[in-house]
């Protein structure tokens, strides 16, 4: 292993004190240790978290927002606390724009919905070839259902944005709204956000931010940005599950519709008509998921107290390295070396199909994704019918790159 | 590095250098079957003799050495077999699978018994048979 590598590695804010923030990182998988490299999935959740869920569920719980007793009331302000810490984490302008939903895919959905059905035949909605079907199918449905014309922007060989087909697409002035990933789940390309936006907003275009993955391994500023819209999804950013976040602007949020009815959206209810919350209640009916809000408080706090300065050079380091070493496999070819580029891997071995490398990999304790990502018109695109993936965590180090690179040489030997 | 008793020496084997392998020019049947999921594909080509049974059957798989292995193994395991025994191969096959005990008679399709273990991967498997049995059916209904 590269001196430097560890280096870097061990500076960014003590690995091992990281590692043992995570209990699920001491078991055994097939009686070796865990290896889990599929964090871009799903990551692993600290203590911090769990002890938050777990004593949030012993000590200090109610339903919130209507209760009119002491419990009721602390738990409404642990909950309505961590929307001033994710308008804090996002850069938002104000925590009225902070939109708690269950995921970034039904983050997306409420877009396409509410602002969605504001858009008239003839507009258009641009994505590109490397979304993630949370960002394109939920289109798909609102192109059928109302008629505007959805667009796909295409990238280029290495797995980038093409900005000139970008600038393109933009130019006849029809575009309504960009909606594009902020980093690829298969590629790890990481996009130019600020100047899709600029050239978006020059052509009289909203945009929308698939930050999913972005928002794990680099700061957000949604303001610095100048976005429209930004979603993320709590339980890859080290929370839990069932909790996600839209952030939009507050004049975007007044001006559209609701997208669910029930409990806690109202203002007024009759049986002839009824009025609307505010911002952002306006979007949050029913109960909504309280237990998993206030743990994703105790994620954002986790990854706050390490801070993006580390993780970012944490993965850096990583990544390149990785990079390195899965190149000196033979037979291994990485898909997507776009040039900005975060801690996610795919990649296809001559001779061995992806799922055959998975499942061997997980025999020996090391757990990676293989498929096609939920991304098939992507994997269309590279003229692959799957791929395997590996992808880091705060808590990867680079032991486990090597244990990965000299497994998949080991399972290719085996198959040629 | 620890291997598997799913790739197992039969199972190497066959998905490397099957025996069943390629188009049947002659075929009378055709049938195709795909996993969405993964993007593996199985084609059949097939001859019925006067009886119903396989006479001859070539496949085409693009897959993972699992499903290609099975497809192999099943290609020379039908041939000479009608349709009723074909449905009782296919059930014996997903007991082994599912409980990961193959019942006697399973002869080297009782290789992908440690499937019962890899829930994720049961289907790759499974998927030639269920083309094979879409196949036969087809050509029942017709």
């Amino acid at each position: 292993m590269d001196q430097s590598v560890i280096t870097s590695v061990h500076a960014a804010g003590s690995l091992r004190h990281v590692r043992a923030d995570f209990p699920i990182l001491s078991q055994k998988v097939h009686g070796k240790d865990l290896v889990f490299l599929d964090s871009a999935a799903s990551a692993q959740k600290p203590r911090q978290v769990i002890d938050c869920m777990a004593d949030t569920m012993r000590t200090q719980y109610a339903n919130i927002h209507r209760g009119l007793y002491w419990m009721s009331e602390r738990t409404t302000e642990a909950y309505e606390a961590v929307r001033d810490q994710v308008a804090r984490f996002l850069g938002a302008a104000a925590r009225e724009e902070v939109v708690f939903t269950r995921n970034s895919t039904e983050a997306i959905n409420l877009v396409a919905h509410s602002y969605g059905g504001l858009l008239r035949p003839g507009q258009v909605v641009l994505v590109s070839e490397m979304e993630h079907h949370a960002n394109l199918v939920p289109w798909q449905m609102l192109r059928d259902r109302t008629g505007v014309e959805l667009r796909i922007t295409p990238i280029t060989d290495d797995g980038a944005l093409d900005m000139e087909a970008l600038a393109a697409n933009l130019a006849d002035g029809k575009v309504a709204l960009v909606a594009i990933t902020h980093m690829s789940n298969v590629l790890g390309t990481i996009t130019d956000a600020r100047a899709i936006i600029d050239m978006a907003h020059a052509a009289g275009a909203k945009v929308l931010l698939d930050g999913s993955q972005l928002a794990v391994h680099r700061r957000v500023d949604v303001q610095a940005l100048g976005a429209d819209f930004y979603v993320v999804t709590g339980h890859k950013l080290y929370g839990p599950t069932g909790i996600g976040v839209l952030w939009a602007r507050r004049e975007l949020l007044e001006a559209m519709p609701p997208f669910l009815g029930g409990g806690d959206m109202i203002s007024t209810v009759s049986f002839e008509r009824s009025t609307w919350a505010n911002v952002p209640h306006k979007f949050e009916a029913g109960t909504p998921a309280i237990i998993e809000t206030i743990g994703l408080g105790a994620a954002l706090a986790y990854i706050e107290s390490i801070g993006f300065d580390a993780i970012g050079a944490h993965e850096d380091a990583l990544t390149a390295y990785a990079l390195e070493a899965l190149g000196n496999v033979s037979g291994l070819k990485v898909i997507g070396t776009a040039p900005q580029r975060g801690g996610v891997i795919s990649f296809t071995m001559k001779d061995v199909h992806p799922h055959d490398i998975a499942t061997l990999l997980d025999r020996n304790g090391i757990a990676v994704r293989a498929g096609h990502h939920c991304a098939e018109p992507l994997m269309r695109r590279l003229g692959v019918t799957a791929t395997a993936r590996a992808s880091f965590g705060i808590y990867t180090t680079p032991e486990e790159i090597d244990l990965l690179a000299r497994t998949l040489e080991q399972i290719r030997g085996f198959f040629v | 590095m620890a291997q598997d008793d799913l790739y197992r020496t039969v199972v190497l084997e066959r998905a490397k250098a099957p025996r069943h392998a390629g188009p049947l020019p002659t075929a009378t049947l055709n049938g195709q079957g795909s996993n969405p999921l993964c993007g593996d594909r199985v084609q059949l080509h097939a001859v019925l003799d006067g009886q119903g049974r396989i006479e001859a059957i070539r496949h085409e798989t693009r897959g993972c050495a699992i499903c290609a292995a099975s497809a192999d193994l099943m290609a020379g395991r039908v041939t000479g077999q009608n349709r009723t025994r074909v449905n009782r191969l296919h059930a014996e096959l997903v007991e082994a699978v599912e409980t990961g005990t193959a019942p006697e008679g399973l002869g080297e399709l009782a290789a992908f018994a440690p499937l019962h273990q890899h829930r994720s991967r049961r289907r790759c498997a499974l998927l030639p048979w269920s083309a094979l049995i879409d196949m036969l059916n087809d050509d029942k209904d017709r």
